[in-house]
């Protein structure tokens, strides 16, 4: 691999943190070490919250509402200009992946830490993102559109069963059927059709894969806009409703050749699109078929980068401000080293007895687990105060161990010395899936966190 | 200066091989309080820690944003946010009326969008199950139902704005049984 000349920006020395809660307080830690002096904003809910202590400076950005306060494009680029910084982080959610917030920075003449916005419309467009997957030689899910009965024998016949017949106009998981074998097919495609037009006023319908048993598995990229690193895996399998509650790295159980095959298909599709920064790109494994297929790109820092870094030892925020420097790739792949395994806990404010109802509320104690490979993410201590307007995202627990067992034991461990008082959360559901025995074999699918759910209701209620 | 997680593991690493269990550090900016769990086979290095920044925020004057913002126009663009008095207290509690309350605290919605027609306006019939409007708490949208067979007298917190858990959205007068 060579590394290239690479344009030269100015040097980042002052950053505007365009985000609350956690991320905030952990982009200001390596702003801290780094010597790079940090403006936060806050809404009036977070006037007093810990980012805006430890930030450097504060500004006040508009109420509580989102919409009026960290999705307020021309107020953020305003306080980035009268609080004269070199650049802007986005953080995770918000503005962080949104292409007008990263031109408005650009025409700012701010660094927008993070891709440019040509890659954030690249990826952030689902269909356009699967343009270029294919472009780069991903697969997405096998499927396609079908008019009738032949058309759909013979997809089906290629694709082969389970089938899944979806309505083009449908969404959700509305107007979906399963097919399991080809003598269901034609019935129910004249069904679906039938459903399809009466439900939507449109009768198309397509076929795709029925995933049965699939796993959530991603991959950590980083990129300088000519090279392009991976960073292994992340499994994030354990999700309802599509919010993931706990992330490993590496992914556990995962065939070697299929990691690796995973991890070289990420990097073609960095590659491919020249990405500057950092990045994930996310992947549906078929557990039975031992196959992979492209889902989406984050272009982004995760909510999980973590237990990225507790197994590769980089602090990612720190490589993206330097990326965003304009400096070259700092590392090689063959530099990278992973080591050992690491778990993540998002702690939620939410009452997982009922339904994760939410939780906002003043936390009357605080106490987190500390000792060694154990790290908290958090924007909490006594006394402060979750807001009803944000997510419910209290912590981040991050354990490492030299391998998994010694992270699942640890992990236990150190849920048992969390206490939070004050507000309900998911704390003791967390305790119950480290202690389950399948989570402890390693490798559940996305199907595992619901029946697990619906197990403990049943002993709940017996 | 905020204690990272680094200092927090040297810190540690320093008591692991003392006999002490708890150490207590405050100063001006921080303070610090950590906990050896000893005991029943538990490995020596697990600890707990307690800590509070007690820096005070070091806040810039808002950023003059006085022509640029005209061109970002809200999401809720007839709703003010936070108008003054939704409290949700009726002047005068009709003891003739059932109210209908925030079961969570958050933003109250009486419509399922923005710019549709609300759920429910003074005068409508509802149901103990219809729902009259919605609280967003934690990007979460929570139905809010009547509760009640009869008629809506009153509505008392305005769309978009901030309604305490329990505080009185509406009024309902009932049925006769």
């Amino acid at each position: 691999m060579t590394l290239r000349s690479h344009p030269r920006r100015s040097p980042i020395r002052r950053i505007l943190i365009a985000n609350r809660g956690e991320i905030a307080v952990r982009i200001i830690r390596t702003c801290r070490r780094l010597g790079i002096s940090t403006v936060v904003i806050a809404s009036d809910a977070d006037l007093n919250s810990l980012a805006a202590k430890l930030a450097d400076q504060t500004i006040p950005i508009g109420p509580s509402s989102a919409a009026q306060s960290y999705l307020n494009i021309a107020a953020i680029i305003d306080a980035a200009i009268s609080a004269k910084v070199d650049a802007i982080h986005p953080g995770y959610g918000f503005l962080a992946e949104n292409q007008k917030f990263a031109q408005a920075c650009e025409a700012a003449n701010l660094t927008f830490i993070g891709p440019t916005p040509a890659q954030l419309d690249a990826v952030g467009d689902k269909l356009k993102a699967r343009t270029h997957a294919q472009q780069a030689g991903l697969p997405g899910v096998p499927g396609g559109k079908v008019s009738n009965t032949e058309d759909a024998q013979l997809l089906a016949e290629n694709i082969g069963y389970p089938i899944l017949i979806k309505a083009v106009a449908g969404g959700g998981g509305r107007g979906m059927k399963q097919v399991h074998a080809p003598a269901q097919l034609a019935p129910l495609i004249e069904l679906a059709m039938a459903e399809a037009q009466a439900a939507f006023g449109d009768s198309r319908i397509y076929l795709e894969r029925f995933i049965a048993h699939g796993r959530h598995v991603e991959v950590q990229i980083l990129g300088d806009g000519q090279n392009v690193i991976q960073l292994g895996t992340r499994d994030c399998s354990i999700q309802r409703r599509y919010q993931k509650l706990i992330e490993e790295a590496p992914a556990p159980n995962l065939p070697t050749p299929l990691c690796e095959e995973m991890q070289n298909a990420a990097v073609n599709f960095a590659k491919h699109l020249r990405y500057r920064g950092l990045g994930t790109v996310e992947m549906l494994v078929d557990c039975d078929r031992n196959a992979f297929h492209f889902l989406e790109m984050n272009a982004r820092i995760q909510v999980e980068h973590p237990v990225t870094e507790a197994i590769c030892g980089l602090d990612l925020v720190a490589e993206q401000i330097a990326v965003a420097e304009g400096h070259p790739l700092a590392h090689r792949q063959s530099d990278v080293n992973l080591h050992g395994h690491a778990i993540e806990c998002r702690i939620n404010a939410e009452d997982w007895r009922h339904d994760f109802r939410p939780s906002p509320g003043t936390l009357s104690q605080f106490i987190q687990p500390a000792g060694h490979g154990i790290r908290v993410d958090t924007h909490m201590q006594s006394g402060a105060t979750v807001p009803p307007y944000y997510d419910s995202l209290v912590a981040k627990l991050i354990v490492h161990g030299d391998n998994r067992a010694e992270a699942v034991a640890r992990t236990i461990s150190a849920i048992d010395r969390f206490q939070i008082e004050g507000i309900a959360t998911n704390l003791e559901m967390h305790a119950r899936i480290l202690r389950d025995h399948h989570f402890a074999k390693g490798g559940v699918d996305t199907a595992y966190l619901p029946r697990f759910l619906q197990s403990q209701t049943v002993v709940a209620a017996s | 200066m905020k204690l990272t997680n680094e200092d927090i593991q040297e810190i540690l690493d320093l008591l692991d091989a003392t006999k002490f269990n708890v150490l207590q550090l405050q100063t001006e900016r921080f303070k610090l309080t950590l906990r050896r769990h000893t005991g029943d086979g538990k490995a020596a290095s697990e600890w707990s820690q307690e800590s509070e920044s007690l820096a005070s925020p070091q806040i810039l004057p808002t950023a003059t944003a006085t022509p640029s913002v005209a061109e970002t126009k809200p999401s809720h663009a007839a709703s003010p946010a936070s108008t003054a008095g939704a409290s949700g207290i009726s002047p005068i509690e009709d003891p003739g009326t059932i109210a209908v309350r925030a079961s969570l605290p958050g933003t109250f919605y009486r419509a399922p969008r923005p710019g549709a027609a609300p759920f429910v306006e003074v005068s409508a019939p509802v149901k103990e199950d219809t729902v009259v409007g919605i609280i967003e708490t934690m990007k979460l949208m929570n139905a809010i139902h009547a509760g009640a067979c009869g008629t809506i007298t009153e509505i008392l917190i305005p769309n978009a704005s901030f309604a305490e858990q329990g505080s009185v959205l509406m009024r309902i007068k009932p049925d006769p049984a």
